[in-house]
């Protein structure tokens, strides 16, 4: 897939042929100052086609000031960017034809209908009027707006403008899309539905930079994450290798009783990384681990070797949370209390 | 497709959004013109009886002034509508398009024109029932419809460059407030300017409005054909004047309004 969007990419603009094509999203060293404020700090980012990446951290990281760049919205002091291998700056114009933005707020007309919004938005895209009118209908269908589709966007609820304004991103049906904190403000129901119309979206390959400062949203839905504080990425990698790197994995197992306890300690000693621990009703294990799901694996097996009787086993990973405590010293914000415990396994 | 005639089919796009919310929100358009409605009455009631113009009937001299004064108030709806724009975040999502960079701002001010054609056509029914008239041919009158429209045009430019400044309705229209009152008062607008003291005579010999509000008297044939020969230049030539300022407005203010476009994010 990766390699024949590159061939197309490389026949329609032999001018891009320089950049990284498998790369939709490069940016080197970038630098943005308001004042004596810096926004950007010598920012580096790569996104390979087809992937999602998070951008994780808290407010005034410099999340939204990345994407506005990226966007061709702001022009950066230093540094290099390009998306699709146009440059944000020089190519700005041709650049915003590839891609989609939905911005930290519903970026849509309260007075307009859902309709209205989204042909405005193919018109301006320059799809013709039939176009336009037809991609609008399809939108709606696809993000669940067809009833509301013609009354204004007045009445419509939080998740309905912004799964309006998302179908707007969508319009061109851009190869970059960029998401700034699309469920920021939302219920937590609206959140979910929301996470799953991405997910679905990223799903069909295109490529996604998403802001967030919900941690467990970068977590479900971006391939890679890249923590940035401070105007730069201080941490970059995959939810799990993140985790990884602040160690703390462990394995917690329930058994029926004190005998199964010791059975069981005695079967998973060759995979404790340090000692195991027993808690004070000798039927909770504590196992420090590292390795993944292989290790819960390898664990179920030795206990099941050892006809060991147990009542729940999990494998406990520390938060994107801990995560950002570790690398930054200072918390996400609050915003991730409510981030999940740990991966379970039955 | 030139980038021209992308602009101006970009530009019709947004203007019809415009007018689009004219349509479902008509109270805009409604304080709009109650608000001249009321300084005709208020003028041509209460303070009509006490300012006297030599030859002429006070309502007569005083439309071609409230006229003016509307069109320009009608102009900073132009300011006022970007800084909202700006605020909800809809400027980002015009500006990641791959739309003219001109066309925000020509569908803002075309609307807006648009808008202040309403209010005109209200304002001289107004007018004629308090007893104004016009002495002019139609096609005079026309003419003085058209130029104090277009002057009002070119105030919008300079109204978006304000309002993209700013950035936040309520902040514009207080400073909006400040510029058009002095504007629109220290002028021949309700008053004869051979009236004023020195300085301020000066102002409104000078002032753009007062020009426009000549012009529109001219045009619309509500002068005393007794009257001596104003004494400033920009008086004896009025309709010349406007449409210098309209040049001089469209030069300065076109260009500057498109680069702060370019330039004008959300917070």
């Amino acid at each position: 897939m990766g390699a024949v969007r590159e061939i197309h990419l490389k026949l329609s603009d032999p001018g891009s042929i320089m950049a990284r094509m498998a790369d939709a999203i490069v940016a080197e060293g970038l630098v943005k100052r308001y004042g004596s404020v810096v926004a950007l700090d010598g920012l580096d980012l790569v996104v390979p086609e087809g992937t999602v990446m998070g951008l994780l951290g808290p407010n005034g990281a410099g999340k939204t000031t990345t994407v506005r760049v990226l966007t061709t919205l702001l022009e950066h002091d230093e540094g290099k960017a390009t998306v699709t291998g146009l440059d944000v700056v020089a190519d700005a114009k041709e650049l915003r034809r590839r891609i989609g933005l939905s911005g930290q707020y519903a970026a849509v007309d309260e007075n307009l209908t859902g309709f209205e919004n989204l042909d405005m938005v193919g018109r301006l895209y320059h799809l013709g009027k039939q176009n336009s009118r037809a991609r609008a209908r399809e939108l709606l269908e696809r993000f669940d707006l067809v009833e509301a589709a013609d009354r204004p966007v007045k009445g419509y609820s939080g998740g309905m403008r912004r799964r309006l304004d998302l179908a707007g991103a969508l319009v061109a049906k851009p190869r970059v899309l960029f998401l700034d904190e699309p469920t920021t403000g939302l219920d937590p129901r609206s959140r979910l539905g929301m996470w799953d119309v991405i997910s679905e979206l990223v799903a069909g390959g295109t490529t996604l930079l998403l802001t967030t400062q919900y941690l467990e949203e970068a977590d479900r839905l971006a391939d890679k994450i890249a923590v940035i504080d401070h105007g730069r990425v201080i941490a970059l990698g995959t939810a799990d290798e993140l985790k990884a790197q602040v160690g703390g994995e462990r394995l917690e197992l329930t058994v029926s009783s004190a005998q199964d306890a010791e059975t069981a300690k005695a079967a998973l000693t060759p995979l404790a990384i340090a000692e195991i621990t027993v808690d004070d009703r000798g039927h909770r294990l504590t196992v420090p681990v590292s390795g993944g799901a292989d290790v819960l694996v390898d664990g179920v097996r030795r206990l099941d070797a050892e006809s060991v009787k147990v009542l729940d086993i999990g494998l406990r990973r520390p938060t994107l949370d801990d995560v950002f405590l570790t690398l930054t010293g200072h918390a996400a914000s609050g915003t991730g209390t409510e981030d999940k415990q740990g991966e379970q396994a039955e | 497709m030139s980038a021209f005639t992308q602009a101006l089919g970009d530009g019709a796009v947004v203007a019809k959004r415009n007018l689009i919310k004219i349509k479902r929100v008509p109270d805009l358009i409604v304080f709009s013109t109650l608000s001249p409605i009321m300084f005709v009455l208020l003028f041509a009631y209460v303070f009509g009886g006490s300012i006297a113009i030599p030859g002429l009937d006070y309502r007569e001299f005083l439309m071609a002034g409230i006229f003016a004064q509307t069109v320009v108030f009608g102009a900073t709806i132009t300011g006022a509508g970007l800084a909202e724009d700006i605020q909800k975040g809809v400027i980002d999502r015009f500006r990641s398009l791959p739309m003219a960079r001109s066309a925000v701002l020509i569908g803002r001010t075309t609307s807006d024109l648009a808008n202040n054609v309403i209010v005109i056509l209200v304002m001289s029914v107004t007018g004629l029932i308090v007893g104004w008239r016009i002495h002019s041919s139609p096609l005079e009158a026309l003419a003085g419809f058209a130029l104090l429209l277009l002057f009002a045009y070119a105030v919008s430019w300079g109204m978006a460059i304000v309002g993209l400044m700013v950035r936040s309705p309520e902040v514009f229209n207080n400073a909006s407030f400040i510029a058009i009152f002095p504007l629109t008062f220290i002028a021949n607008t309700f008053v004869q300017e051979s009236n004023l003291p020195g300085p301020l005579k000066t102002f409104a010999e000078w002032n753009p409005v007062s020009a426009v509000t000549a012009a529109a008297r001219q045009l619309f044939g509500n002068t005393n054909p007794e009257a001596p020969t104003p004494s400033a230049w920009p008086l004896q030539h009025p309709v010349v004047m406007t449409l210098i300022w309209v040049a001089v407005f469209l030069l300065i203010f076109v260009p500057l309004a498109i680069r702060q476009y370019r330039k004008a994010v959300s917070r």
